[in-house]
């Protein structure tokens, strides 16, 4: 098991992130997610954060994408160190650089298909009907094509899920940050989920975070960062990370 | 964006009904009321625009148009002898009782012109000639009096020229109808001779219920109201004097201004009630939604923007709405002219706004929530 974290000298950073804490709540009520944790993920890579439930993968998750501010500790994305900007200046960044996969979709229900996924485009200010066409590409490349104008609600989860990543990946953000993307769904579906991510959404200097409790994805990963209580406990990538995964889904 | 949310607006089909059926109830309430209540409040100013008089000059304890306190007939001389005055004739104004051809009684506003001049003559004469008023026991009356459920009862038809009913056992024979504005009180007008109306209604010791008079040409009417005032001890009006001190009767000796205000105010409220409500429980419902739009780069302003875009809109549709059907029951009443109904152009304005500002108050609730929500939510099951 190698608990060193990864030498940023060979790689490029996408992610990076140095003492993280966060709480919430106050009292008796007050409860520490993130306890002093480092984080890093490369450009290109398909990184997988995994964990026992209540963790703080989550949490870690929202405070990489510049959706919820630590307490302490520092951030940089792709080269610009989100602590300490402004928060307009964050939710411009998050608009170009980062596309989003929930776990519970979160399409609009009563926009279409093409409507939903041209949202990141309109933001950065694209032309609707320029916005339009492009979502439609990505409909097709997501296997969805010809039901640009039906609406979310008309589809199984796995194809809603589709269209998540589709809008996610529309306006060619740099880092793509997913939510227990496939923990909606099925294992099949699961699976097609995750092909699609570790297919369609790998791109030349694009990484894909994605926060899982679900081992039967583990194979999918380039590394794998496993947090515990609060921490990142273990990056494992190469020899070590077949090790941790033959480990995982044996037992 | 703007364009999605007017479609998220749309799609939610339910609160959108809901909160433009509201709306509009809310300017229709509203701008119906209003309208209605200027109606009336015209009511009781027509006597002015039915009798046309420059000044008007009545007993020094009358406050208001409709209200009668006799005068002396010498009152009458005093009023003309004040310099500035051009020329002053005697008026009576009352309500009396008329019999129908059927025998039934009708009450009537009867007014009695100075027989030289018949100045104070209805605007329009419909049938019929005016100056026919100096033949005996004549009188012209409006369209109102006309009518079969007025003084045409027992006729089958309205009254025309040529038919005769009763006032006070006198008989008064119909030499023309005219147009006239109703009146507050709802009784027709009947006009007459000055001598002709002394000889219809009750003798009393003083029978001049006003003096109309007009300034000499070139003169100042409140300067000449303020020389009679001074030199007769009457009480002297202009048009618009004596407007403001009609309406100021009625606002402060009837219910009717506070009535209508209420139910206006109600509207307002009901608005306010009914559109936060809905378009709250909207912003609530599309938490999720607005939280992924933030979370996806959406800032607040841009959310903001939003809200107020949809909730405008559906205040624009439902005040469109509202002050149609409020047009509409003007068309559909204005041939009855009854209740009395005054579009007033200026309160429109005021009512589009209050319903604009009942949805920027409702956006504004939306907005502050969707201000504090944090975009992490959507990460959460
Ligand atoms: N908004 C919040 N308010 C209060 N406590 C929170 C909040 N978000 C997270 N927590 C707490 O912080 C801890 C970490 O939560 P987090 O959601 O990051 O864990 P997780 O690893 O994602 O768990 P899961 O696998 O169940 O999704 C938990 O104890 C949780 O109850
Ligand atoms: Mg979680």
């Amino acid at each position: 098991m190698n608990t060193a974290p990864p030498s940023p000298s060979t790689d490029r950073l996408a992610v990076s992130a140095r003492g993280i804490v966060k709480a919430f709540g106050v009292g008796d009520a007050r409860t520490q997610a993130l306890k002093g944790t480092d984080f890093t993920a490369l450009e290109g890579e398909l990184h997988l954060i995994v964990g026992p439930s209540g963790c703080g993968k989550t949490t870690l998750l929202s405070v990489l994408a510049g959706t919820l501010e630590s307490d302490q500790g520092e951030v940089s994305v792709l080269g610009t160190r989100l602590t300490g900007l402004a928060a307009s200046q964050v939710t411009r960044f998050r608009c170009r650089h980062i596309g989003f996969i929930f776990q519970q979709f979160n399409l609009i229900p009563t926009l279409s298909l093409v409507e939903n996924v041209s949202v990141p485009l309109l933001l950065n200010g694209t032309g609707r009907h320029e916005a339009e066409a492009k979502a439609a590409e990505r409909l097709k490349q997501v296997g969805l094509a010809g039901r640009e104008r039906q609406r979310p609600t008309q589809l199984s989860g796995g194809q809603q899920q589709r269209v998540a990543i589709a809008r996610a990946l529309v306006h060619e953000p740099r880092l793509v940050i997913c939510d227990e993307p496939t923990s909606a769904l099925d294992s099949v579906t699961g699976h097609q989920i995750m092909d699609l991510l570790s297919g369609a959404a790998r791109a030349p200097g694009r990484s894909v975070l994605i926060v899982t409790h679900d081992p039967r994805v583990y194979g999918y990963a380039d590394r794998i960062s496993e947090m515990e209580d609060g921490r990142v406990t273990g990056v494992h990538s190469g020899d070590s990370l077949a090790a941790f995964i033959h480990a995982e889904t044996r037992s | 964006m703007f364009l999605l949310a007017l479609k998220m607006l749309l799609g939610d089909r339910a609160k959108y009904l809901m909160l433009v059926g509201g709306l509009a109830f809310s300017s229709l309430l509203m701008t119906q009321q209003y309208s209605v209540f200027q109606g009336l409040l015209a009511w009781t100013t027509s006597h002015m625009r039915n009798m046309r008089a420059s000044i008007w000059v009545v007993e020094a304890r009358v406050d208001q148009v409709n209200e009668t306190k006799a005068m002396r007939d010498t009152d009458l001389n005093r009023v003309r002898s004040v310099d500035g005055v051009d020329f002053a004739v005697p008026l009576f104004q009352g309500v009396l009782k008329a019999r129908a051809p059927d025998g039934s009684d009708k009450m009537i506003q009867m007014i009695g012109l100075h027989s030289g001049t018949l100045f104070g003559r209805p605007p329009r004469m419909i049938e019929g000639d005016i100056t026919q008023l100096r033949l005996p026991n004549a009188v012209v009356i409006d369209t109102l009096a006309a009518e079969m459920t007025r003084l045409g009862a027992g006729m089958g038809r309205p009254l025309r020229i040529g038919d005769t009913f009763e006032i006070n056992d006198r008989e008064a024979r119909v030499v023309g109808i005219c147009q006239t504005e109703r009146h507050f009180f709802g009784y027709p007008y009947v006009f007459s001779s000055y001598d002709q109306a002394l000889q219809y209604a009750p003798r009393q010791r003083k029978m001049l219920s006003m003096i109309l008079a007009e300034p000499k040409p070139g003169l100042d009417e409140a300067e000449v109201v303020r020389r009679i005032t001074a030199e007769t001890g009457l009480r002297a009006f202009t048009v618009p004097q004596m407007e403001k001190a009609t309406l100021r009767w009625v606002w402060t000796n009837t219910g009717i201004p506070i009535s209508f205000l209420t139910t206006i105010i109600l509207g307002f409220v009901v608005g306010v009630a009914i559109c936060g409500q809905t378009f709250y429980s909207f912003v609530l419902e599309n938490l999720r939604n607005l939280g992924a739009l933030k979370a996806m780069g959406a800032s607040n302003g841009l959310l903001a923007a939003m809200l107020l875009l949809q909730s405008m809109t559906v205040g624009v549709i439902g005040f469109g709405i509202g002050i149609g059907l409020t047009a509409l029951f003007g068309l559909t009443i204005a041939k009855s002219g009854q209740p009395p109904f005054k579009i007033d152009a200026g309160f429109i304005v005021q009512a589009m706004g209050a319903v604009l500002l009942i949805c920027a108050l409702a956006a504004l609730f939306g907005i502050r929530r969707v201000a504090k929500l944090e975009p992490a939510i959507v990460f959460r099951g």
